[in-house]
């Protein structure tokens, strides 16, 4: 693929939105461990990722110190948890976790002890990362629990073992959303690590071509980094301005920008040689690989006008929001609700007790009437401002419509999970039609379709199988009964015969026995005449006696 | 007329004997509507359409002798799948048959199991773990909470659960229709 170095692209659709980024702009960074003192809890959900959930290794009452693995990954797709701090385990329970259902999920509770010790078993510090192997970088990612910060938490480990080719790799810094500032402060204060971590990515993936793209209206960040490159293109590796257009952070989005190739829709960057990364993900995979440490902290934006003093601050994972709300000078008066994430894209919380996990990027206050709140919807009035607008090239309103007559099938023909639920159709439509909410609506629907499917494919089998074996069984049994039958019938026919040969010959025996054995009087010479009379007599009583019988 | 009759009648000859082979080469073993029908019932097996099982339903439907709003495990969205494959109207579900509930899962009080087996005859898809005078215990991801091991039980130790909703099995709502 050949790049043309200063050529971008456009991708379809976008909106412009006011970006509101000073708000949280104005006060530095606040650096870890954060807030001092350390909070009264620590909450690590146990899946804080896509894909698998981890292993628990402690049990309450288990002293842990900082960096200790608490939660091993058993999957492929799966990131181990490290404890944040130093402290004891007091629960492994179901916690509410920042989630738009507001459910609760498995977590490990950590007391803080204060002292923030680290424990002595880190891996290994790797200075000389240049000259490491693309295998052992992937094994350090994963052992220090590394996932994309960009929003999807996928584990990095994952997508650092390309089964392609890599032409181009794009280190995306283009926060394209409202509000969010985390990836702007991370590069204004950490340009050096973001760098290091882009080399050591780059050695794992054989990448020949990088690309940062920074959002034009992020002048601090991009001279902080073109100082650390020292350049705007060295070694490589390019430094580039994206137009500021929302959502131009998105990953498809940002490919389209910088190299004007489309991921086709049912694949992958992967597929056209492109692998994204966030900024921050290569800071943690620098801090992996060259300092060995494990990913317990990140820069959260603290932003709206429902806290007084809006900033960035550098969190250690499992902090309670309400913490870093306290730190940021708390709630002003008009505060009225919570949202993780930014306006278009995040999602409500019920509660500021959820804790900060990997893929927190904002936590956004907003006062009153500064999100405008849904209005009434009204009917679908067929403008055309949504498909206008999309950035996927979809027809949001044909979506809308089948996604509310809950068609399933149809919305997949018009590629439903194309959708990358930016807002902006939303954002447009004149009749507040809240749009994203029915596709997100649908893309849960046909995956629970897909899983009862499966169950129902598993539980036919089943029922199948027991329906033969019962069978089976019944015609073994019957089997086995008309054997006996047969067996038994040529045993009585044997025995008639053999019956009564057994008997006749039994009764040869004792004519036999009784032949050999029938007594020769004795002294019967000489007898008188009176005496053989008396012998005669007898005998014939006895024969009598023996024919009666 | 006579090369007429004869071109026709070997016309028909050959054409006879080319369907009479086709029947025969390309011959469906099962009805295939009955597996379609089949594929989309929700295979609990648990006879409340008053067919021993969903195979058998599937049978009745394809044959006209059973209606397709008789799946109460399946509820609306069988329904409406059955409707749009057999181009019939779809229509509620039949209340004789019972209602819809969400996932259930039997679960057995293992202290009250006496181990008589009979829960294990009862289950249609051999979800139950046991053997005569021995506890007997239900594998949760076979069952398909069927109900059938409910009446056998002698001592009534079988109980359906709520099947707890995993985080990543959740489901956005549908949104509120506000015109």
């Amino acid at each position: 693929m050949e790049l043309h170095p200063h050529k971008l692209w456009h991708f379809h659709g976008g909106l412009h939105l006011p970006a509101h980024k000073e708000l949280s702009t104005q006060l530095p960074l606040l650096p870890a461990p954060l807030p001092a003192p350390l909070p009264a809890r620590i909450v690590l959900p146990l899946q804080q990722h896509i894909g698998e959930p981890t292993q628990v290794l402690v049990k309450p009452g288990d002293q842990v110190l900082k960096g200790q693995l608490i939660a091993e990954a058993k999957d492929y797709v799966c990131a181990p948890i490290h404890a944040s701090t130093s402290g004891t385990v007091i629960e492994v329970s179901e916690q509410r976790v920042p989630h738009p259902s507001g459910q609760r999920a498995p977590c490990i509770v950590i007391e803080p002890d204060g002292d923030d010790r680290w424990t002595d078993e880190l891996p290994a510090a790797l200075p000389d990362y240049h000259e490491l192997d693309g295998a052992t970088i992937r094994q350090r990612a994963r052992a220090c629990g590394i996932v994309g910060l960009g929003g999807a938490a996928f584990p990095t480990a994952v997508k650092l073992n390309p089964q392609h080719p890599i032409d181009t790799l794009i280190l995306n810094g283009a926060e394209c959303e409202p509000y969010i500032s985390c990836d702007d402060t991370l590069m204004r204060t950490h340009a050096h690590d973001i760098l290091e971590g882009l080399r050591i990515i780059r050695q794992a993936t054989l990448a020949n071509t990088c690309i940062i793209a920074v959002e034009a209206d992020m002048p601090d960040a991009l001279i902080s980094l073109r100082n650390a490159l020292g350049g705007d293109e060295v070694d490589g590796i390019r430094i580039t301005s994206v137009p500021t257009i929302y959502p131009t952070g998105g990953e498809r989005q940002l490919i389209k920008v910088l190299t004007g190739h489309e991921v086709p829709s049912d694949g992958l960057p992967l597929d056209i040689g492109v692998l994204c990364h966030n900024v921050g993900t290569a800071q943690a995979v620098y801090q992996a690989v060259a300092q060995g440490k494990p990913m317990l902290s990140r820069i959260v934006t603290v932003t709206g006008g429902g806290v007084k003093q809006p900033r960035n601050l550098e969190v250690l994972l499992g902090t309670p929001m309400a913490e870093l709300i306290a730190a940021c000078g708390g709630y002003t008066d008009s505060v009225e609700r919570l949202i993780m994430g930014g306006p278009m894209m995040g999602f409500a919380l019920e509660s500021d007790e959820v804790p900060v996990i990997k893929s927190t990027n904002c936590i956004l206050a907003a006062a009153k009437n500064e999100i405008a709140k849904p209005a009434p919807a009204m009917p679908c009035i067929r403008c055309g401002e949504c498909a206008r607008v999309c950035p996927a090239r979809l027809l949001p309103q044909e979506l809308y419509w089948h996604s509310m007559a809950r068609d399933l099938d149809k919305t997949q023909d018009y590629n439903l999970f194309d959708c990358i639920e930016c807002g902006c159709c939303a954002y447009v439509c004149p009749s507040n039609i809240p749009l994203v909410q029915y596709y997100r609506f649908a893309k849960t629907e046909v995956w629970a379709q897909e899983r009862d499917k499966q169950a129902s494919d598993i539980a036919r089998r089943r029922h199948e199988f027991r329906l033969e074996r019962l069978e089976r069984i019944k015609q073994e049994r019957a089997e086995k009964h008309a054997r006996k039958k047969a067996a038994l019938k040529q045993n009585k026919d044997a025995s008639g015969d053999t019956g009564k040969a057994a008997i006749q010959a039994a009764l040869e025996r004792v004519r036999a026995k009784k032949a050999a054995t029938q007594v020769q009087a004795k002294n019967i010479d000489n007898l008188t005449e009176a005496q053989r009379r008396k012998i005669e007599a007898v005998e014939k009583r006895r024969q009598e006696k023996q024919q009666t019988k | 007329m006579l090369i007429a009759i004869l071109a026709i009648s070997i016309l028909a000859a050959v054409f006879g004997l080319l369907l009479g082979y086709a029947a025969i080469r390309f011959k469906v073993e099962s009805n295939p509507v009955v597996d379609q029908i089949d594929a989309i019932l929700p295979q609990t097996q648990c006879g409340q359409c008053t067919y021993p099982g969903c195979r058998p339903y599937a049978e009745a439907i394809a044959a006209g002798e059973a209606d397709i709003n008789q799946c109460p495990p399946g509820g609306e969205t069988t329904i409406l799948a059955l409707a749009d494959l057999l181009g019939r109207e779809a229509k509620p579900l039949n209340e004789e048959h019972g209602e819809h509930k969400d996932k259930r899962v039997a679960v057995i009080d293992e202290n009250l199991c006496i181990g008589c087996t009979l829960c294990i005859q009862a289950c249609p898809v051999d979800a139950i773990l046991g053997a005569a005078k021995q506890m007997h215990t239900v594998i949760e991801s076979e069952c398909t909470g069927c109900d059938l091991c409910l009446p056998p039980c002698p001592v009534d130790c079988i109980e359906m659960v709520p099947v707890k909703e995993e985080l990543e099995d959740w489901k956005w709502p549908y949104p509120q229709q506000q015109f």
